[in-house]
């Protein structure tokens, strides 16, 4: 049973462990990087001077919140002095010279950066196989093939599958689509994507600005709460970061809820899953009835949409969002005769596959003459599907549905790119919406593989989706 | 212009903002720093840089709207304008499309002996600029300098409402006047603060308007009347030769007085706007808008009025004092730290003041800390202690300012002989021997005074006051 970061903070300060153990411990199985979860791990001596910090901290009993905790960052946040490259070719030489706003926060919280997490390229995948440095595994393994390699979900698919091998406690995701909840269902590991606005997004290599949203990937419902609680501050450098007061959201975390509580399932959502998929929302209603929670019906009239409207949404802001990679300035230069041939052989040479898709198809989109049929008529569905989440959350209190429609896939099995796409099936509506969504581990497949449940919750409501998912943990706690 | 033609021409007037920062980073906004010096990591389009609104561009822009006439939109929004260039970092740049913060403005310019013409404008929208790119310095190599990327532009788009070269440097002229008084643009052209895209196109008077060019890019009035005169005439001669104009944009080349089409590659842009996510509406309120109106202070126009109304000037005195904003901070000064009459201090002002002004090719401002000292000369003169002469000549001593003019006046001996014993002796000296003449002046020959007046002066070497000198003469004449 892996531990959790007030259990760890405990063994510290009762000095059952230093903070030097604890780090080689996390450390020594980053090095080995057995399941290429890491892009990059920090040299030997790079936390030296923060350690003996943070012991110090202990030792003088005035730990930081996050003092001496191992993370993994993924590879999209940009890390002062560490090489940041988004897992592409075009920025694998590029070497920060700031720190995001958010990892700047965990730094302040006294917290340990191991390395920089693998993900997929601009964190555009489903799987963690866009990489350019090769394809993530997942820990996890299927009792009935132990021999195969499976994915890790994906885009942070290195993030998920580093806390899952014990390679850190807890890693910093973004979640564009379901780019955290997917990868830490399919890894067995808690993951949340905050409200659109709570975190902000300076920092992070941008794929779709609208969509991005950075969030943990962990252990425990718990540790998640930590990590919010230092990352979820206003920053007046991102314009679209919420200034609402925050709550502390581990506070109280614990106690019960003081009102009854409705939970809405989307029968639409649960149409055609297979039966390990739906026995996970079965068993969830069971567990959670005991608890004064009362399940209904809702019925969405826009889930059909959701996915055609983010693959229009996300690729038109990453076309105009990746267009700064044109090898001038930074990154990889590939030379050419004339500028448009040092733009063409630098972006064909720097790009992989997806990435040029979803630019081509982004390019496409924004079009004149194209624009009115695709971007602008994806904006009005997205507002549609918006109005839709908030006409049920009129009834409900939360939304209850899968994380994703399958176990983890083998490494190389779906080949085509819609295939990969449906994978997000669940986790796209709620980033059209800007909602909160977390996702937790529920049951095994038959084949032994993690299976996780979304929770989704109204408008900065983290506080009391992470309390609910924190009573579905305990109740589902399965023997594994 | 033959006058079987007529032009119809539209102009889009790019203005570079008067602000400390630039439009979406905190860098300075200021022209002539050392190439890349005023450059951050917003600027360079850093992988995920945001860009963060400097709201006192909106001011400016509000400001403009007052000035300028126009609705001020409540609701805009700023979105993205994505082409592949050196010298624009981001990939795009960052402008106004579907929703301008400024629409359907109007100018009244004036027009050489006729009624004032009414310029309508559609729209002014803010966006960024990008930076430079030098490729003529090295034969292999191109130079960036990002120091002028995101410095706030506000791009003010007229309708084709001008119809000559005369009418485009009216529209301009005004137009940069009212952005400095109003401290929203410095006007400096040849720095490229404010800088023009003409649009023109030809017609025989009465037929549906003809295709159009754009001229990108120019930076003085005379570069812009050069320009539309030589591609009027270019299009002119294409149609009367049986041609037809091909939609195109323009290059003018400074050197030749020429215009030539861009390469089609130079232009053909398909720019993929879209609302940029990374910033939100711009939404103001009535009051955000209303509390900016009373900061814009006097526009040219109503300055004219009140010139001519309150300080009796006359209007082509009032021009040519309004022409620059400086000329009415010192005109003004002035007028309100002295009570010599406004209408001598304007007179002296473009006369005498300019011209030093001008011989020693300084700036107006450098009056700025001298008008005690034109002030103190102007009263020696109109309490008649100096003639209007001695004035004129110790101008350039009074603005050098190393003396007070009293001191001056003391010190070379100059002040004016008004003593009546003193000058009745030199009038007295000056009638001796002269009784033909008196006898003329007796007979009714008013010429004889002059010649009287000018003999006394003669003897005061300048300093006699003509005015007393005539009253004594008269008296002594008549008896």
């Amino acid at each position: 049973m892996k531990k959790s970061i007030s259990q760890i903070k405990k063994s510290l300060q009762d000095k059952s462990i230093s903070v030097n153990e604890l780090y080689q411990e996390y450390f020594s199985i980053a090095k080995k990087n057995s399941h290429n979860s890491f892009n990059f791990v920090v040299n030997e001596d790079y936390n030296d001077h923060n350690i003996q910090l943070s012991q110090s901290r202990y030792d003088s009993g005035k730990p930081l919140p996050l003092d001496g905790i191992p993370l993994g960052i993924k590879d999209l946040f940009c890390t002062k002095g560490i090489r940041t490259t988004a897992s592409s070719k075009i920025l694998s030489n590029f070497i920060p010279q700031y720190e995001s706003f958010v990892t700047q926060q965990l730094i302040n919280d006294g917290s340990l950066f191991i390395g920089k997490n693998n993900c997929d390229e601009f964190a555009m995948g489903s799987s963690n196989e866009t990489s350019y440095f090769g394809p993530v595994i997942n820990p996890r393994k299927s009792k009935n093939a132990p021999n195969d390699n499976f994915v890790p979900g994906g885009s942070s698919g290195g993030s998920a599958a580093s806390v899952a091998e014990g390679a850190c406690v807890a890693s910093m995701g973004t979640d564009t689509g379901g780019s955290i909840r997917q990868p830490a269902s399919l890894c067995g590991l808690v993951g949340l994507k905050p409200t659109f606005g709570s975190c902000s997004r300076w920092g992070i290599i941008a794929f779709a600005s609208s969509l991005d949203q950075a969030g943990p990937i962990t252990n425990c419902v718990e540790d998640a709460a930590y990590i919010l609680n230092s990352i979820n501050k206003h920053d007046f450098n991102d314009s679209t970061s919420s200034n609402h007061q925050r709550d502390d959201y581990v506070t109280n975390l614990h106690t019960k809820f003081d009102q009854s509580i409705k939970i809405g399932i989307p029968k639409d959502y649960l149409k055609d899953l297979n039966s390990d998929v739906l026995q996970q929302i079965e068993n969830t209603k069971k567990v959670l009835s005991k608890h004064n929670i009362e399940f209904v019906d809702v019925e969405f009239t826009t889930t059909d949409y959701a996915l055609s409207t983010y693959y229009i949404i996300a690729p038109a802001e990453a076309s105009s969002n990746l267009s700064r990679y044109d090898g001038i300035r930074y990154g990889l230069r590939e030379d050419g005769k004339n500028l448009d041939e040092i733009y063409l052989n630098t972006r064909t040479s720097g790009f992989g596959e997806e990435v040029t898709r979803r630019i081509l198809i982004g390019t496409y989109v924004l079009s004149a003459g194209y624009y009115d049929a695709y971007y602008r008529k994806a904006q009005k569905v997205r507002r549609l599907i918006k109005n839709d989440f908030q006409r049920i959350f009129q009834d409900v209190d939360f939304i209850l549905t899968p994380t994703t429609p399958n176990e983890a896939f083998k490494i190389g099995d779906k080949l085509d790119p819609i295939s990969m796409y449906m994978n997000d099936v669940f986790t796209v509506p709620t980033s059209l919406a800007g909602l909160p969504g977390i996702s937790l581990p529920s049951g095994l497949s038959s084949n032994g593989l993690p299976l996780g449940i979304q929770i989704i919750g109204n408008y900065f409501q983290e506080k009391n989706l992470l309390k609910l998912a924190l009573l579905a943990e305990k109740e589902l706690a399965f023997n594994e | 212009m033959s006058n079987n033609w007529e032009m119809v021409i539209g102009l889009e007037v790019h203005a570079q903002l008067k602000t400390n920062s630039k439009l979406f980073s905190s860098t300075p906004n200021q022209f002539g720093s050392e190439p890349n010096e005023n450059v951050n990591f917003i600027d360079s389009g850093m992988p995920g840089m945001l860009p963060v609104l400097n709201f006192g561009c909106i001011e400016k822009a509000i400001k403009t709207g007052f000035a300028l006439n126009f609705t001020i939109n409540k609701h805009s929004v700023f979105e993205r304008k994505n082409y592949f260039y050196p010298d624009l970092p981001q990939g795009y740049q960052i402008s106004q499309f579907e929703y301008p913060i400024l629409s359907e403005g109007y100018i009244d310019i004036d027009q050489n002996n006729k009624e004032k013409k009414r310029i309508r404008i559609e729209r002014a929208h803010l966006e960024q600029d990008a930076g430079k790119s030098i490729h003529d310095i090295d034969p292999k190599f191109s130079f960036i300098d990002l120091n002028r990327v995101g410095t706030p532009l506000l791009e003010i788009v007229s309708y084709p409402d001008l119809s000559s070269a005369d009418d485009v440097v009216n529209y301009m002229s005004s137009l940069r006047q009212i952005l400095m008084y109003i401290d929203v643009c410095d006007g400096n052209m040849q720095e490229g603060s404010l800088r023009a895209d003409v649009n023109l196109s030809v017609r025989r008077p009465g037929e549906d308007l003809g295709t159009r060019c754009e001229i990108k890019n120019l930076n003085s009035f005379k570069f812009i009347r050069q320009a539309i005169e030589f591609e009027s005439q270019r299009q002119i001669q294409i149609i009367e030769s049986g041609g037809k104009i091909e939609q195109n944009t323009m290059l003018f080349d400074t050197s030749t007085g020429e215009t030539r089409a861009m390469r089609s590659k130079e232009f053909s842009h398909d720019y993929r706007y879209f609302p940029d996510p990374d910033l939100l509406p711009i939404t103001l309120s009535q009051e955000q808008i209303d509390i900016i109106k009373p900061t814009l202070g006097e526009l040219p126009n109503q300055k004219l009025d009140r010139y001519i109304n309150e300080f009796k000037l006359d209007k082509d005195i009032s021009k040519i004092i309004i022409s620059e904003k400086e000329n009415t901070i010192i005109f003004e000064k002035l007028v309100s730290e002295s009570d010599v009459n406004p209408k001598t201090i304007a007179s002296w002002l473009v006369g005498d003041i300019f011209a030093y002004i001008k011989e020693n090719q300084k700036e107006v401002s450098f009056l700025e800390n001298k008008t005690q000292n034109i002030i103190e000369l102007l009263q020696l003169i109109s309490e008649d202690v100096i003639s209007n002469k001695v004035g004129k000549d110790i101008l350039p001593k009074v603005i050098e300012g190393i003396k007070s003019p009293k001191d001056l006046v003391k010190e070379m001996g100059l002040e004016q002989v008004s003593d009546t014993h003193e000058l009745e002796q030199i009038i007295d000296n000056a009638l001796e021997g002269e009784e033909e003449n008196i006898n003329k002046f007796k007979s009714g020959s008013d010429r004889v005074l002059g010649y009287f007046v000018g003999k006394c002066l003669k003897a005061t070497k300048g300093k006699g006051n003509p005015k007393m000198i005539n009253k004594i003469l008269l008296e002594k004449l008549s008896k």
